[in-house]
């Protein structure tokens, strides 16, 4: 049940573009088709989760214990960035296929700050556990994955629209997102 | 007097022409998320601006002896640091600023205007024109802070700066503090800045 609250409260109420404001560069910036918002999302549910996996042992099992709890912007960033690039190269040699859809979103990813943040935000996590941060992580990349994709079909029907001129381009797209955060506040207190 | 003229076209563009929030869309995470309020879009935007100034002077000084294969994990390194210790003295003097950014301190890491800046500007130039730009940027991100965040203050709460100039029990739009706000307001911003750099031009 816990992880049933966990998993809505995610995707619908906190959702982490819509409502948290994490990862606004890629949701802004790969929106524009749909087949890449896609590969984009599987690209960050891919890294949110092992990302957030190896941060929240290090965190445990290094840095608590030896009272560098400070150093943790630092060590992070670090780790997530060499894991991208480890995953990078993992992924070129055993699947050259799954290297293909999601190569080149890979190096955007380390300054996504969705994946840093959801790093974060598990180690606050009450009675947290490490199943629970995994699963929070999995569960903010269906989030992400929700609100991009949802986004990116959206404007692909604005490229048809008639916009006055002064609106194309950031305007309208912003203002499409915040009618879409609008929608996701009628969630507001399901659970 | 030429170099003098360079270096203040080199500080106004970061404020306007290149603006990292209108014009260049950098930061926008920090950007939407902390700017409920004028005080808290200010506190940010000084925050990253330290962060940013300090950042660029340590890269631009020692530029010349970091390889250039690891350039970014070293500049991430150098901004983390700044940003630790942004983090440590927000949370001893204004743990109250401190308490309203709340995960958005440790974000600055990932901004993506103070890596942008450490690679695109300050591994090239010198120090003074290194120092310069990151000024111009910093307190062209600031301003842009502070707008979004007195025009949504303003809207949503009645105030500015935590001066109400409504009644207490006055309706005021409350949606604009609230993160479909932020979004709408940053539209209408944008728009407001294109047209009007666009006229002066």
């Amino acid at each position: 049940m816990e992880y049933i609250i966990i998993l809505i409260a995610a995707v619908f109420v906190n959702n982490i573009v819509l409502s948290q404001f994490l990862g606004i560069c890629p949701f802004l910036g790969v929106s524009n088709k749909v087949s890449t918002s896609v590969g984009m999302s599987g690209a960050v549910l891919f890294v949110m989760t092992i990302a957030t996996l190896a941060t929240y042992l290090l965190h445990e099992f290094v840095l608590v214990p030896s009272g560098m709890d400070y150093l943790r912007t630092i060590t992070f960033i670090l780790v997530i960035a060499s894991l991208v690039q480890m995953v990078e190269i993992i992924l070129k040699k055993v699947s050259p296929a799954l290297y293909q859809a999601l190569g080149v979103f890979l190096p955007l990813i380390t300054t996504n700050c969705a994946v840093l943040g959801v790093a974060i935000l598990a180690l606050g996590l009450e009675n947290g556990s490490l199943l629970k941060a995994v699963f929070f992580a999995i569960a903010n990349s269906i989030g992400f994955a929700l609100a991009l994709i949802v986004f990116a079909s959206i404007r692909e029907h604005l490229e048809l629209a008639n916009i006055p001129k002064g609106m194309k381009g950031v305007p309208i797209n912003l203002l499409v997102a915040g009618l879409l955060s609008l929608a996701f506040l009628g969630f507001t207190g399901l659970v | 007097m030429a170099e003098k003229l360079n270096q203040k076209q080199n500080f106004l563009k970061g404020i306007i022409k290149d603006n990292p929030v209108f014009v260049m869309l950098l930061g926008m995470c920090p950007t939407l998320g902390v700017t409920s309020s004028a005080f808290n879009g200010l506190g940010m935007g000084i925050a990253t601006l330290f962060v940013l100034l300090m950042s660029n002077i340590v890269v631009s000084l020692i530029k010349s002896q970091i390889p250039a294969k690891v350039r970014i994990p070293a500049f991430i390194i150098i901004i983390a640091s700044f940003v630790t210790i942004v983090e440590m003295v927000l949370e001893a003097y204004i743990p109250f600023l401190f308490e309203q950014l709340g995960i958005f301190i440790p974000l600055i890491v990932v901004n993506c205007l103070i890596l942008g800046r450490a690679e695109a500007f300050a591994s090239k130039n010198n120090l003074i024109s290194s120092i310069i730009d990151a000024l111009g940027m910093g307190i062209g991100f600031t301003i842009a802070l502070t707008l979004l965040g007195a025009a949504r203050e303003i809207l949503g709460s009645g105030s500015i700066f935590d001066l109400r100039f409504v009644s207490e029990d006055a309706n005021t739009m409350i949606l604009f503090i609230l993160p479909p706000g932020a979004f709408i307001a940053l539209a209408y911003l944008t728009l407001a800045f294109n047209r009007i750099s666009t006229k002066t031009s």
